[in-house]
């Protein structure tokens, strides 16, 4: 059995990024691909390789440098690193449509004047992301949905969170005659123009009285806009929300989205100088590329340099800022130069969770569910034998 | 997206038909946005402003909707 080094494996679970294509996407680590190497899958060595690190600070996210200051229990970024494309991938699907939640299902509608229709209400009500005593979400169960003509089970304290929302739109106090005079802002005119999701009102429950005491169910975001009206109109309605999966319907998803991307690798195989390596750090995102000046060691060990000392020289400072936009490969200058590509097992990933719960409870949830489905694989294969 | 309304109160007036004592029903006027309380045989009009278009209120039985 040869054991490849170091230096191999590394490029092996590199891909290239060039000016056109993208090559060595697939991974190769299993068994009969390269021949005489040993590739079975083994727990010590996976326990050895899986790395997963959060950062002090949060990476700011290429794609979007003007979102800064997000709340790091909602917004987290963090790497995985070691596993499978097929295992991160799994994390994610899961995390959008397998991990339930708690949201609004059935609207009962009393009143509703305004001009926003029926369906349109119920609808934006129910994508509405709730948000309460974890314990308590933790403890309400599946509401199950009836056989084919079947009852349906009963709403009841373990499976339902019932809401209400009246509000009714009028004038304010001589707001007719501030209209009249040229008024034309709703503040100053009307009282409830706007409805929030603030203004659902909980009906506890049942044991929901305990277990919510400390924590109400409520909006997570209390300033969502549901509605607006104007005077005489009114809305009045009741609701029921149950726990389901994002499967089933996006509202019932735990994350605005969940997502990875690879950790990008820059390697600078010449030296880049001068004016050329401004250039080059122009070619990425602020803080990829970081200019230092050439030392007399540097000039000594390596040929290019020779005669160059004091000069800038670009330097790859932080990859992980990279957008690998593959600016860099259309310049002459930098041909053969430079090489782009992103790390196959290094996963950056990034849950954004809507509010129930925070994202570091959501990625071990979605552990707890794979581990799951895992288990009823290898119970269904022992009663095949 | 359908819903359905639920039979919570079906007055004896369908029954009978013709009922002398009806209940006044309420509209709102085209004109003014008041509120007018019509009986039967009554002539179509505002008590406040007089005129004669009249909108019938939405009902106050309960719809049931999925929110999807």
């Amino acid at each position: 059995m040869t054991v490849p080094g170091a230096e191999e494996l590394a490029r092996r679970k590199r891909l290239q990024v060039g000016p056109e294509t993208v090559s060595n996407q697939a991974s190769t680590d299993f068994p009969g691909h390269w021949p005489g190497e040993n590739h079975e899958w083994n727990l010590d060595h996976f326990r050895e390789n899986l790395k997963v690190q959060f950062y002090s600070t949060p990476p700011p996210d290429p794609l979007r440098p003007d979102v800064e200051n997000t709340d790091p229990a909602l917004d987290l970024t963090f790497s995985l690193i070691g596993v499978d494309t097929a295992i991160a991938n799994a994390f994610r699907r899961i995390l959008i449509a397998e991990v339930p939640t708690v949201a609004i299902e059935t609207v009962f509608m009393l009143q509703n004047t305004s001009i926003i229709q029926d369906e349109v209400l119920s609808h934006r009500l129910g994508l509405i992301p709730l948000h309460g005593s974890r314990d308590g979400l933790r403890w309400m169960k599946w509401r199950n949905k009836p056989a084919e003509g079947g009852e349906e089970e009963p709403p009841s304290d373990y499976n339902c969170a019932q809401f209400t929302l009246e509000v009714d739109c009028s004038w304010q106090e001589g707001g007719k005659d501030r209209m009249r005079q040229g008024e034309t802002d709703p503040n100053k005119l009307y009282v409830n123009h706007s409805v929030y999701a603030k203004d659902m009102v909980w009906v506890p429950i049942g044991k929901q009285h305990q277990l919510f005491k400390d924590d109400p169910i409520r909006a997570a975001n209390p300033d969502i806009l549901i509605a607006k009206m104007r005077p005489g109109q009114q809305i009045k309605l009741m609701m029921h929300a149950f726990k389901g999966v994002g499967k089933d319907h996006t509202k019932f998803s735990p994350v605005a989205t969940a997502s990875y991307r690879l950790m990008p690798a820059i390697d600078i195989l010449k030296p880049i100088t001068g004016a050329d390596a401004k250039k080059f750090a122009r070619c990425f995102p602020k803080g990829v590329i970081k200019l230092e000046k050439v030392s007399p060691e540097d000039a000594q060990k390596d040929p290019e340099l020779q005669g160059k000392e004091g000069e800038a020289k670009a330097v790859v400072h932080d990859p992980m800022r990279d957008t690998v936009s593959r600016e860099c490969l259309r310049h002459a200058e930098f041909k053969d130069k430079v090489r782009l590509g992103r790390i196959r097992d290094h996963f950056i990933f990034k849950i954004e969770s809507t509010g129930q719960w925070n994202s570091d409870e959501l990625f071990l949830e979605s552990v707890r569910l794979l581990k799951i489905k895992a288990l009823r694989v290898k119970r269904g294969l022992a009663e095949m034998t | 997206m359908s819903g359905y309304t639920a039979n919570q109160a079906t007055t004896a007036q369908d029954a009978s038909g013709i009922d002398i004592n009806a209940r006044a029903v309420n509209y709102t006027c085209g004109d003014c946005d008041g509120d007018v309380q019509l009986k039967r045989g009554e002539p179509i009009r505002c008590r406040n402003c007089g005129h004669r278009v009249l909108y019938k209120k939405r009902t106050n039985r309960m719809v049931q909707f999925e929110a999807r």
